[in-house]
């Protein structure tokens, strides 16, 4: 870009000001030509043509997107019951007793313990499971790497959770928990484990873990797929030279497979956060009213059974920050230099 | 870098961005506020007459919202059949949501008439009060009554149905239309196989249970999800032990009112089914209608619960099984109320918004709910008993509820009417719940439990954004 003066804007004639001003808003046909060609116009031309394309769109997005959350930092800081248009502004007054409430940190708690722990253990999961369906099985005459049997097979059957809808999902399991008929204390049962079987998986400490089971497992099949698109774009060549060098698996996986999937890992490790974040359906299906919390969950409470829409609003921003200060963490820790290939 | 006529990506992305900084002051005030006004288009009263106290408008529209739940909405149909038949026409609308669908219009003061706030989605009724948008219904009760206008229609009620719309004054603010007897449930066949009587002290309770172990059953099972369910026979029995004192102790908060020695008696006696193992294996981690169906396959004898589970539990229920409600077994000859005391009130209810455009209408419609034919209709219909006194009689009842009846009849005027429940929910559901449900398990002693909820309690009194109520 060629260096000129800055601030000739204040220079300029009124009418010309004016011109380019019009301009703006005129299709370039009822345009003069010496405003046309003027070289400010160029500049005009590239914001015009952003601002009129996305108008729309950034409107609806404004509206329904960025407006609630601004008015949610402002209901924040009332004590609006959310049953009617009265309200007092109570300033911080929420933030303060978000701070000193035991149940929202509780609360905090078990979502950050799922939102580390359910992140490692489905992506873990889901990449081995997907290194094996691509580059796990025995190799073919003329394959440098394959998939182990039934790879088709595998693929669909890991994706069948995703299919379901959450809420499905969090019923299912809470019979599969349901201590005298689910399955889990009956299987345990059945192999001789009965110290392990419990009469109450969801409504106590164990809660946690329930929550994470399901969790993971509800996710690991779209890892699977996703992980196995991301490493059938690998080209073979680079295997083969690996396998040439004499590379086992298990370095084929640490060398080659998880470098060049890192991109994908990486925006899976924040859906999957976000994911963990939320994960307000199934604690709000499986776990009874005076068990464990989820902070999505806690809100939930507050603003639609207590009546506490500013509080519960408050709770929100803080959820909002954590969010956003796990995005902007993943995004920082798992900068790489990008691979090209 | 980037001065041609054609953008990249990137800087689009990057302009849009900042366009969208700048924007959003000007968007955001175009934008309405998530609470709005309303406007006020009240009917106007016409005079009142015998025959129309409320001075309904016969042209003007009634709007009527039904919890379609366990009850239906045939009931309503029904009565509204009956209004239509002297004022103007009624839109009746059926739904589980009611929150979802009315709280907007609650908050743009746009409200319907006659709301049946009910079910799991219902409206938190304290704080629709604190706002002052729910109609107090003393002119309703003090209306002459559909069939007699000589007796009020406050006089045909069950006691127990203008105390559940009271929140610490006199003001009513709903009217339950459903009655609930709590007790503990059996099967008389149960019973009479284990040839037994009813246990009425708990001496009596523990041989029962004891006899029940050795035949293999157990003697209680509960819905541990929903540990409250416990509370319909805990509480009746603390104020069995102590007195109703006791109980109203408890609702107002009172310091230390849980470390009544009666409270400590009743956490003691049942924390002796758990320890003797007379309670259900797997009872702490089953829902209501897990613990229904335990009870129904003769697993368990005993289940806390309210008159409506003969309805739910009715797919399940043996032909064979004869439901029956017993009160809370009374814990020996020392305590303070009779045998016969129990837990019953009125539930369902149904509020009128201080800004419906209908309210001498609602207030009408309310009252021919209240007449003797819509009330019986109701118990025909749904299998439950309703808020008008004597609307039951001479009617043929399943087994399960006509037991309801008899037991509320023996009661007499010895009935507790706990409000924690609907005053303080999440304390009754979450704290006393959970402590219950940890020493039911096995997890806590008495002491601990009884703890627990004095602490919780002690947090409820202090927590200025909780609405206390006070008994009057």
């Amino acid at each position: 870009m060629e260096v000129r003066k800055d601030g000739g804007g204040e220079s300029l004639p009124p009418s010309t000001r004016l011109h380019l001003a019009a301009a703006f808003f005129l299709p370039p046909r009822f345009t003069p030509a010496r405003v046309r060609y003027d070289r400010r116009y160029r500049k005009l031309d590239q914001y015009r043509f952003i601002v009129w394309f996305l108008f729309l769109p950034l409107l609806v997005y404004l509206l329904f997107v960025v407006s609630p959350f601004l008015q949610a930092f402002f209901y924040s800081m009332t004590d609006w019951t959310g049953y009617s248009a009265n309200y007092n502004f109570t300033g911080f007054e929420n933030y303060e007793r978000l701070w000193n409430d035991d149940k929202f940190w509780d609360a905090m708690v078990n979502s950050l313990v799922l939102v580390v722990l359910a992140p490692v253990i489905t992506l873990a999961l889901g990449l081995f499971i997907a290194f094996m369906l691509n580059a796990g099985g025995r190799r073919g005459r003329s394959q440098a790497v394959s998939g182990v049997f039934g790879t088709g097979f595998y693929k669909i059957v890991y994706f069948f959770p995703q299919v379901l809808s959450i809420a499905v999902v969090a019923v299912i399991w809470s019979r599969i928990y349901s201590p005298r008929s689910g399955i889990l204390n009956e299987g345990l049962g059945s192999v001789g484990l009965d110290s392990w079987r419990q009469e109450d998986w969801l409504g106590g400490d164990l809660a946690r873990w329930c929550v994470l089971a399901v969790l993971c497992w509800s996710f690991v099949g779209f890892y699977v797929v996703l992980f196995s698109a991301a490493m059938g774009s690998i080209p073979r060549e680079i295997y083969e030279a690996s396998l040439l060098d004499g590379a086992g698996r298990s370095v084929t996986f640490f060398r080659i497979t998880f470098p060049l999937t890192w991109d994908t890992i990486r925006t899976g490790w924040i859906y999957m956060g976000i994911q963990a974040l939320d994960s307000f359906a199934l604690v709000n299906v499986m776990i009874p009213e005076h068990g464990m919390d989820v902070v999505p969950s806690y809100l939930f409470e507050k603003a639609f059974r207590d009546g506490q829409a500013g509080y519960a609003t408050a709770i929100g921003v803080a959820l909002f920050l954590v969010t956003l200060a796990f995005a902007v963490l993943m995004m920082l820790v798992g900068r790489r230099e990008r691979i090209e290939f | 870098m980037n001065s041609g006529p054609y953008l990249n990506r990137r800087a689009l992305m990057g302009r849009t961005a900042a366009a969208g900084l700048f924007t959003v002051p000007a968007v955001s005030a175009l934008t309405s506020c998530a609470s709005g006004g309303g406007d006020d288009d009240s009917v106007e009263r016409e005079e009142s007459t015998d025959a129309n106290p409320f001075g309904v408008s016969a042209d003007a529209e009634l709007e009527v919202v039904i919890f379609d739940g366990g009850f239906g909405d045939q009931y309503a149909l029904d009565a509204e059949k009956i209004y239509q038949g002297s004022y103007g026409t009624v839109e009746h609308v059926k739904t589980t949501e009611i929150q979802t669908r009315l709280q907007p219009r609650m908050v743009q003061g746009d409200p319907p008439d006659v709301i049946d706030n009910s079910g799991a989605d219902a409206m938190d009724i304290a704080a629709l009060i604190r706002n002052e948008q729910v109609l107090d219904l003393t002119e309703l009760l003090d209306a002459p009554s559909l069939d007699d206008p000589g007796v009020t229609v406050r006089e045909t009620l069950m006691p127990g149905t203008i105390e559940m719309g009271q929140f610490g004054s006199d003001a009513v603010y709903r009217l339950s239309y459903a009655f609930i007897v709590y007790g503990q449930w059996y099967s008389r066949t149960a019973l009479n196989r284990l040839e037994v009587e009813y246990p009425r002290t708990w001496d009596e309770m523990l041989a029962v249970c004891e006899k029940a172990k050795q035949q293999g059953m157990a003697g209680w099972t509960y819905a541990g999800q929903y540990p409250y369910y416990f509370n319909f026979t805990l509480y009746p029995f603390i104020g069995k032990i102590g007195g109703a004192d006791v109980l109203r102790a408890i609702d107002n908060l009172e310091p230390n009112a849980w470390r009544h020695d009666a409270v400590k008696a009743a956490f003691e006696a049942y924390y002796e089914l758990t320890a003797r193992g007379y309670v259900l294996q797997g009872s702490p981690g089953l829902t209501h209608e897990e613990s229904q169906d335990e009870w129904n396959k003769y697993n368990a004898l005993f289940i806390p619960n309210g008159s409506w589970v003969e309805n739910e539990a009715r797919k399940n229920t043996p032909a064979d099984f004869d439901m029956a409600v017993g009160p809370p077994t009374s814990l020996d000859s020392s305590d303070a109320m009779p045998f016969e005391t129990l837990w019953a009130s009125a539930s369902e209810p149904f509020i009128i918004p201080a800004d419906a455009p209908n309210v001498p209408g609602g207030l009408e419609f309310l009252r021919i709910m209240l007449g003797r034919e819509s009330a019986r209709n109701f118990t025909e219909l749904v299998s439950s008993l309703s808020c008008v006194r004597g609307a039951a009689d001479g009617l043929e009842l399943p087994p399960g509820l006509s037991s309801a009846q008899e037991t509320l009849a023996a009661a007499g005027d010895n009935i507790v009417i706990p409000r924690l429940p609907d005053w303080y929910r999440q304390l009754n559901n979450e704290e006393i719940g959970g402590a219950v449900a940890a020493m039911m398990a096995g997890e806590i002693e008495p002491d601990e439990a009884i703890n627990r909820c004095q602490q919780a309690a002690d947090a409820t009194a202090q927590d200025d954004s909780i609405q206390k109520f006070q008994h009057v």
